[in-house]
């Protein structure tokens, strides 16, 4: 222990983007569900769509993480991985960082959305396509080309969170930093390389969303 | 129209006191209008913990001692809430003028600051559920799950030195605590003067016992500003005065002894090591 050596800090961040890659699927996945729900005609899904959003959008992540370890694992007894506490760990936070970003992925989707004009929906369903039908065949594939920017959006934000792992004892970037400053004391310089990292990570992400966004925009 | 300009004023004037009321408190950190200012951790029962307006702990007693020693009186002081993290940059850019807080004294540290002292040596140590006498020390881990915090010292000491354990992490102990308890994780470990606070406060009195068996030792010094010799050697003095008139013990045992804890007397009082 001791030194911030390159290759801690490439593992850490390793572990980063491992964390963003699972969870971004995850949100992804989970979010378009939920967005799904929220337009459906059925009363009682919207309901429960609007009731997810809600309550996942305003709990705290920490808490989320927490709960996870302490009120999940250890209270209730569901365990991701019961032969290793870091497996453990690592999966909770997948899970914790997919469902609290499935809600901002949904408000993102539900964006794309509106985006579709109502006529398409009402034409498809004149010619006879069920909810379904029209749902992935017509509406959220514009849906999800209209929702490129906030969606981009979304996954920076995830990236930028999963720092918030490290509460649960995940060894990523903002773990080893806490690891690094206990040893060394907090400097610029250590606080600089992390930033870095997260540069590196986030703006080429950022750029690449804003081109896709011009690019793939339905234009009417 | 003079009767408007006069409430106008007295408005500036209320808010302007309001204002001055607000510097007053220091916005949390720090109290006391003194300009010799200490940094303490405000949330380390036993050790040093804000309480209202009231600071108590073995690391503010000795703070006031040394301080004293210095020739400043108890209205001049001024506490600077100093966690961990951030003990380095309040001593180099100067917003303290010296750190009593579980500061242990490593080589890595000393690169940026002096330190006097120590004045206490603690130990990293085991706390575990009071009917659990399976876990007796560090070697019978093995298969147990044990519990620090991120990042911490004693978190890294333990995956070092024994790798065979499992190691919850997470961001406080009191996460750590609420995992023992719950049967979540076997034991918790960091330094025992820590641990001795947690077993003491009352929602959790009976629940939990230190081990009794440490396997590190932490130096607790004071952190002062790189290179200051003069006053590293005055604080060094202090100290030995301290523990000479027997005002360190009746410290150690106001602040420790209701915890139960029992103090290493092998190496406790500690001499203390050259300024240089």
């Amino acid at each position: 222990m001791g030194d911030l050596s390159f290759a801690a800090v490439l593992s850490a961040f390793w572990l980063t983007i491992q964390l963003a890659l699972f969870s971004a699927v995850g949100a992804l996945v989970l979010g378009t569900i939920i967005a799904v729900m929220r337009v459906s005609p059925v009363r009682v899904l919207q309901m429960l769509g609007t009731w997810y959003v809600n309550t996942f959008r305003n709990t705290p992540l920490t808490l989320l993480m927490v709960f996870g370890i302490l009120g999940a694992t250890y209270t209730l007894g569901i365990n991701l991985a019961p032969s290793s506490i870091n497996d453990n760990n690592f999966r909770w936070a997948v899970v914790m960082l997919s469902v609290y970003h499935a809600a901002f992925v949904c408000e993102a989707l539900r964006s794309g959305v509106n985006t579709v004009p109502a006529g398409q929906a009402e034409a498809a369903r004149a010619m006879g396509l069920t909810f379904g039908q029209t749902m992935s065949q017509v509406i959220l594939p514009q849906a999800f080309r209209g929702a490129i920017a906030p969606l981009g959006s979304t996954l920076i934000a995830l990236i930028k969170n999963t720092t918030v792992a490290a509460v649960i004892g995940n060894q990523e970037a903002a773990g080893l930093m806490s690891e690094t400053v206990e040893n060394q004391g907090s400097s610029i310089g250590i606080f600089l390389i992390f930033a870095l990292g997260f540069v590196i990570l986030t703006l080429p992400l950022g750029l690449l969303f804003t081109s896709m966004s011009r690019r793939l925009v339905v234009k009417r | 129209m003079t009767l408007r300009r006069f409430g106008a004023a007295a408005a500036v004037a209320v808010v302007a006191l309001g204002l001055a009321a607000c510097g007053d408190s220091g916005g949390g950190s720090g109290s006391g209008g003194g300009n010799f200012k200490i940094g303490i951790k405000f949330d380390q029962p036993g050790l040093g913990l804000k309480e209202g307006s009231d600071y108590k702990g073995l690391d503010v007693d000795v703070a006031k001692y040394i301080a004293k020693e210095l020739g400043h009186k108890e209205g001049d002081i001024q506490w600077v809430q100093s966690p961990s993290a951030q003990r380095e940059t309040l001593i180099e850019t100067g917003q303290v003028n010296m750190v009593v807080a579980t500061y242990s004294i490593t080589d890595a540290r000393k690169e940026k600051v002096s330190f006097a002292g120590p004045y206490f040596i603690a130990g990293q140590d085991l706390l575990v559920r009071a009917d659990d006498n399976s876990i007796t020390g560090p070697d019978s881990l093995t298969g147990k799950k044990l519990c620090s915090v991120k990042g911490s010292t004693s978190a890294q000491k333990v995956k070092d030195k024994y790798p065979g354990v499992q190691l919850q992490e997470f961001g406080t102990y009191s996460e750590c605590v609420a995992a023992l308890v719950s049967k979540g994780v076997d034991a918790l470990t960091t330094d025992n003067t820590i641990l001795a606070g947690y077993a003491a406060q009352p929602q959790y009195k009976g629940k939990l016992k230190v081990v009794g068996k440490t396997f590190s030792e932490e130096r607790y010094g004071v952190g002062i500003k790189k290179g200051d010799k003069a006053l590293c050697e005055k604080i060094n003095t202090a100290i030995k005065k301290m523990v000479d008139d027997g005002s360190w013990q009746k410290a150690v045992d106001a602040n420790l002894g209701p915890a139960g804890f029992k103090v290493d007397s092998a190496v406790n009082p500690p001499k203390q090591d050259a300024c240089s």
